[in-house]
């Protein structure tokens, strides 16, 4: 037991990674990661959504009708959104301010509907939060890797630091404005799926 | 309820009894065709749905209601607190200890605008954090702010970025016409891009500069580079032209507005 919930918390992380392998919540990934810090507020916000939606209705999936299902989980996930939003006004009002859009983007990203669907809705709840927590630390992995990537190239900075030094562009550089753009993230999820199938050759379309 | 039912797969046929019949009376098909019947609520019947439904949505809506409810207060107060730090954001105060303490030492009070350009004070619990419908129906905000025995104006201003809203407050000095300090926000403008209208670099570009030009407000945000010597131009941001052109008509469009006080001397 103690090995199937590590393969259940461990798996999604990489090898079954919600954004490179099963391609959901690409938009997300895409608008959130010109910067590490909003990639890495979104990344632990959706882990947190997850995991606290895939318990409700974990809890709740014997008694939902099947007919509206999907209606019961986004109720689900919207009223979870809502109110994390509320308390972080309320609590933690700098946070809010930072996350602003973007907690509302969470009710859309598609791995949250992608787990209630899949997992939560055949699976206990201890399980189902293992599984939460997991592909929320998935996607948040993914978006700090591009995140890094772009802020870097494309600003220059880390976490709004400067980190490449002032020399560099007195000799010349430039930082890569296309970087900040959405296609570029596109491209670098594009990059880390190549090293995925690579290590995992079985995923590999023919 | 004592016994149980099996209902017939092939023709539909319900059996009542312990278990199962060998052979289905009406199509002859055998025991393994039959499956019990579940007892209990059935949870694809219409009712059940549409209960279900009714019941979770009107939970929901009260929980939302409790949580927005209890919370409000804190939220209030958050909100009126992080506009203190916007406003002396904007006086080039970045960093302070206590915001309230420091804004009530700072900011001498909440002023509207009359028709003449002369200033009517407001009370403290008239502090408002909507400056963008204030506007709208004419109420404008003037703030007089003492630094170091100097007095500077501030007045909100709001508009329109790329994607959505842009904000900021405007720091004058005593002159009426060279700006003291900016501080802008911005509601979705993108990250490295329109969104570092946010940063500090971008608004201390703005002090020094002056608003009026033969009584007139003229100070033009324009491309990144472009700006001449002089002090009614401001670089803009690189790669965020609509960005910094809603910055340019926002800061016209609203000052605008408050001729008459640039121009009065009560």
């Amino acid at each position: 037991m103690a090995n199937k919930n590590k393969e259940i918390f461990g798996q999604p992380v990489w090898v079954n990674n919600p954004v490179v392998v099963q391609i959901l919540g690409i938009c997300s990934a895409l608008a959130v990661t010109a910067q590490l810090k909003p990639a890495i507020v979104m990344g632990l916000s959706v882990t947190v959504i997850v995991a606290l939606a895939n318990v409700v209705v974990s809890l709740l999936r014997k008694t939902i009708p099947n007919r509206i299902r999907i209606i019961v989980q986004l109720v689900v996930v919207a009223a979870l959104v809502t109110i994390v939003s509320e308390v972080l006004k309320a609590f933690a009002y700098d946070v809010s301010v930072q996350l602003s859009v973007y907690i509302g983007l969470i009710i859309t990203n598609c791995i949250l509907m992608g787990r209630l669907e899949a997992f939560a809705m055949q699976n206990g709840p201890k399980e189902s939060l293992l599984d939460g927590i997991g592909n929320g630390l998935g996607y948040a992995a993914i978006l700090i890797i591009v995140a890094f990537v772009r802020e870097l190239l494309g600003s220059g900075t880390l976490f709004g630091f400067q980190v490449i030094p002032q020399w560099c562009y007195e000799h010349g550089y430039l930082n890569n404005g296309m970087m900040l753009m959405s296609p570029m993230a596109l491209i670098l999820v594009g990059c880390i799926i190549w090293v995925h199938r690579a290590q995992f050759k079985d995923l590999q379309e023919k | 309820m004592a016994t149980k039912e099996f209902k017939c797969k092939v023709c539909g046929y319900v059996h009542k009894g312990d278990k199962a019949p060998d052979i289905c009376p009406v199509c002859k098909a055998g025991a393994s065709e039959f499956e019990a019947v579940k007892k209990g609520l059935d949870t694809n019947s219409n009712i059940y749905t549409v209960v279900y439904a009714a019941v979770m949505v009107v939970i929901v809506a009260f929980l939302l209601v409790f949580v927005s409810d209890s919370l409000k207060e804190r939220q209030q107060a958050n909100i009126i607190q992080d506009t203190y730090k916007q406003i002396l954001y904007s006086l080039n105060i970045r960093e302070m200890g206590n915001v309230a303490e420091t804004y009530k030492s700072t900011i001498e009070g909440d002023y509207l605008m009359n028709a003449d350009g002369s200033l009517k004070q407001l009370s403290n619990d008239e502090f408002c954090t909507k400056y963008k419908s204030e506007f709208k129906s004419g109420r404008l905000h003037i703030f007089k702010a003492n630094v170091d025995g100097a007095v500077k104006y501030i007045i909100p201003v709001n508009g329109l970025g790329l994607w959505g809203e842009i904000w900021g407050y405007v720091a004058l000095n005593e002159d009426r016409n060279t700006i003291y300090g900016t501080y802008f926000s911005h509601a979705s403008e993108t990250p490295g891009l329109g969104g570092e209208v946010g940063t500090q670099y971008f608004q201390e570009r703005f002090i020094g500069k002056q608003i009026l030009q033969n009584g007139n407000v003229n100070l033009s945000v324009v491309k990144f580079g472009q700006a001449k010597d002089g002090v009614y131009e401001v670089d803009g941001l690189t790669g965020a032209t609509i960005t910094s052109k809603g910055v340019n008509s926002m800061l016209n469009d609203v000052l605008s507005a408050y001729k008459p006080f640039f121009n009065g001397n009560n």
